[in-house]
């Protein structure tokens, strides 16, 4: 029951509240949605641990795509072997995971310790900031710890087989049975974080200005007319 | 060829006392919020000085305004792609901090009634208002005012550093002059190229520079971009905020905040036509020295047939063209050229233009026999107090002539008023020598000295009958409808009527200007129009 619960139906609530959550947050709250920077009121330690951070996670995000979307058997036709796979995973996933939690561990720090950052933090910068932090740190413990020390335990036939389940509407929690506590904690967390995703700073990532790069440089606006609202 | 119409605004710092009278009624109508206490979208600096925030005339640090790469213009601070794809969207290198503006502070005012008996008076200390700490303010918007540290700051002015004699800050050979800054509302606004959200924007309508505070995503590159920094972050909404240029005012024909109360009567408002399609072209003028004319020929002439034919086929409407014709920025920029743009070498093409300080000259060559023999005034300017370098190194790009021919035309004038008033003689062909008529100077008197109410200000009401539903917005006020349909705009303004400035060359300054033409008023009429709120309003 608590296998049920867990692997699918509280995986199928975050996934609907991140959905219908960001809609609702989009219509009703355009001036709210906002990048949050703090660089205003901290700029060094901000540096270090920004940079580390995003330039990290881009290719964790990746990794975790490839690891939980591609079944074993492309990665084979492909002429990729399983031992090649593993070894990418951890040193690839390793080393940038790793720059992810130093770059995490530098912005929680500052956000709690620096005084003008910790004042202008909003309790729910603070939970996203610590949440953020400890998924990264079972992340990396997961992968490069609890890997080495279970040999038995091949994330890509249990919780990848789980995930696609649960995307193609099929969920089957079993496979969820024998998986490691840490990446159990992942799982639950990352699940987590997803649901809080549209009532947090986290929404900026839907603002990348990607189609700044083709724009020209000054803009005009003109009146338009309008139709007049209901009074 | 298209044309555009701008409010643009011209302060003849001539007659800035530096009351800072513009700023504190900003603030009190725009900033006084939380998040927002460090922001003077008008702030009014002693120069020379670094000013607020430190240092943003170095462009250098900040990497503020345009710059020409190959002959190209590009963003000072860097290419689109490179803000995108180089991770400064993660950190941005180029950004003040809020230590570089002030952190905001209060003091503590309970201090002073709740304290116990002791032995000494107590004192409301200074506190942040940000984390509510006792703190020593270090710095403000007009931390050296009155030269105050100039001995330390001065020499550091980039405007100082540029000089290449040996500027001394001794009592002696010390001096100042007063600079209010506001937002340029630039032709080519570098805030609004970097602004990665497309949240920033140029009026079509009049030149307006604002922030879309729906689509602003607090990427905050215009802080950097902007070279004057006068686009803020608001550390509560995380939002870039600016200079609005009192645009609910001038849609009503009504001046800026900052200009309605300036007590110097030193800011003029008025109507430009431009041409939009040269814009990008006069920005990349190579030599900066040459920017200043290449802005100025930007300018049309609003009394040209064909230009008129032209803007009412681009939709200006006609009271927007007899409004340009009026205009006494254009008399004041472009007919008199008297007044300059706020560093033209950042290439926005900035719309505040300035009327440089003389006043310190005068005194010295007054001693003179100045009056029997004008042509002391051409070698006096150059010996002015304020050093000529100086002033075309904020103004005119570092190009001495052009300055020094605005500050002659002003001395001239000041002579020929004199002789005028004191009923001496006047040789009229000086007055050709620096390229004014007699009518011209009385009007030009008129003015900067006289300089009436009406014809400070200029300003056509905007057309939004033809945008929006008039009857449906009755009522309907302040900001909770603006941008699209707005508030209901008010009758109009009885003062933004555009008297015909000196048109007779007449100048004595008494009682109000009757245009050309103008109806017989009644008493009542006449009291209502110099009355304001039972003031007195020249």
């Amino acid at each position: 029951m608590t296998s049920q619960f867990l692997w699918v139906i509280f995986p199928y609530i975050c996934i609907a509240v991140f959905i219908v959550g960001h809609i609702f947050r989009y219509k009703s709250d355009q001036f709210g949605w906002t990048a949050k920077s703090s660089e205003f009121i901290e700029k060094k330690q901000l540096m270090i641990g920004s940079l580390l951070f995003h330039i990290g996670i881009f290719p964790v995000i990746l990794g975790h795509v490839a690891g939980l979307g591609i079944p074993k058997e492309w990665t084979r036709a492909m002429g990729i072997s399983d031992h090649m796979y593993h070894i990418g995973a951890v040193w690839g996933g390793g080393f940038f995971g790793v720059m992810t939690l130093a770059g995490m561990i530098i912005l929680t720090s500052r956000r709690f310790t620096k005084k003008n950052v910790r004042k202008l933090s909003s309790r729910s910068d603070l939970i996203v900031n610590t949440f953020l932090l400890f998924i990264v740190f079972i992340g990396v413990y997961s992968s490069l710890i609890t890997n080495t020390m279970t040999p038995g335990f091949d994330y890509r036939d249990t919780i990848s087989v789980w995930f696609r389940s649960l995307l193609l509407f099929q969920p089957e929690a079993a496979y969820m049975a024998s998986v490691p506590i840490a990446f159990k904690l992942h799982v639950v967390t990352g699940f987590l974080i997803f649901a809080m995703w549209p009532f947090t700073r986290l929404v900026h990532v839907w603002s990348v200005p990607l189609n700044y790069v083709g724009r020209s440089y000054i803009l005009y606006r003109k009146h338009q007319p309008t139709k007049q609202s209901p009074r | 060829m298209k044309i555009k119409a701008q409010v643009a605004m011209v302060m003849n710092l001539d007659k800035c006392i530096g009351c800072h009278t513009c700023s504190v009624t900003c603030k009190t109508t725009w900033t006084n919020r939380e998040g927002a206490e460090y922001m003077w979208f008008n702030n009014v600096e002693t120069k020379p000085g670094i000013g607020y925030p430190k240092r943003w005339e170095d462009q250098e640090l900040y990497k503020g305004g345009w710059q020409l790469r190959k002959g190209k213009l590009e963003l000072k601070s860097g290419s689109k792609l490179s803000k995108v794809a180089l991770g400064k969207i993660f950190y941005n290198p180029d950004m003040p901090e809020m230590k570089d503006y002030y952190e905001p502070w209060t003091y503590d005012y309970e201090k002073l009634t709740s304290a116990p008996d002791q032995e000494h008076t107590p004192v409301a200390r200074a506190k942040s208002v940000v984390t509510g700490e006792y703190m020593d303010p270090e710095w403000g918007p007009n931390w050296e005012d009155q030269l105050a540290g100039a001995h330390i700051t001065g020499p550091t002015d980039p405007n100082i550093e540029k000089i290449e004699e040996e500027i001394k800050f001794n009592f002696e050979q010390a001096f100042m002059m007063y600079l209010p800054r506001l937002c340029e509302h630039c032709l080519n606004p570098s805030c609004v190229a970097s602004c990665p959200s497309g949240a920033m924007y140029k009026r079509d309508e009049d030149g307006i520079v604002l922030v879309d505070q729906e689509a602003c995503r607090g990427w905050r590159y215009c802080m950097t971009g902007c070279p004057y920094k006068k686009v803020y972050f608001n550390w509560k909404t995380n939002k870039a905020e600016k200079c609005t240029f009192c645009f609910p005012r001038v849609e009503s024909g009504l001046p800026t905040v900052c200009s309605e109360t300036c007590t110097g009567r030193i800011r003029y408002l008025g109507v430009l036509l431009y041409d939009a399609d040269r814009v990008q072209e006069a920005a990349s003028t190579p030599d900066p020295k040459d920017l200043y004319q290449a802005q100025c020929d930007l300018f049309l002439d609003p009394h040209d047939p064909e230009i008129i034919e032209q803007a009412i086929k681009d939709g200006i409407s006609e009271d927007w063209i007899e409004a340009a014709q009026n205009s006494p920025v254009y008399k004041l920029a472009i007919e008199y050229k008297l007044a300059f743009p706020l560093h033209p070498e950042y290439r926005t093409l900035p719309m505040v233009w300035y009327v440089p300080p003389l006043s310190p000259i005068m005194n010295y060559f007054e001693g003179k026999d100045s009056i029997k023999n004008p042509d002391m005034i051409f070698p006096a300017i150059e010996e002015m107090r304020i050093p000529l370098q100086y002033l075309a190194n904020m103004l005119t790009a570092g190009d001495v002539d052009i300055v020094k021919g605005g500050l002659q035309r002003m001395a001239m004038m000041r002579s020929y008023m004199r002789a005028v008033s004191s009923g001496k003689d006047f040789d009229e062909s000086k007055l050709e020598r620096v390229g004014l008529t007699a009518k011209q100077t009385k009007q030009m008197y008129r003015l900067l000295a006289i300089a009436k109410y009406e014809d400070r200000f200029v300003i056509p009401t905007s057309h939004k009958e033809s945008q929006m539903n008039v009857y449906r917005s009755q009522g309907s006020a302040g900001y909770d409808g603006m941008g699209t349909y707005g508030e209901q705009a008010p009758a109009q303004n009885p003062y933004s009527s555009f008297s015909v400035m000196g048109s007779d060359g007449g100048c004595d300054g008494c009682g109000p200007v009757t245009p050309g033409a103008a109806p017989v008023k009644t008493g009542k009429q006449i009291y209502e129009e110099n009355f304001y709120g039972g003031i007195w309003r020249d």
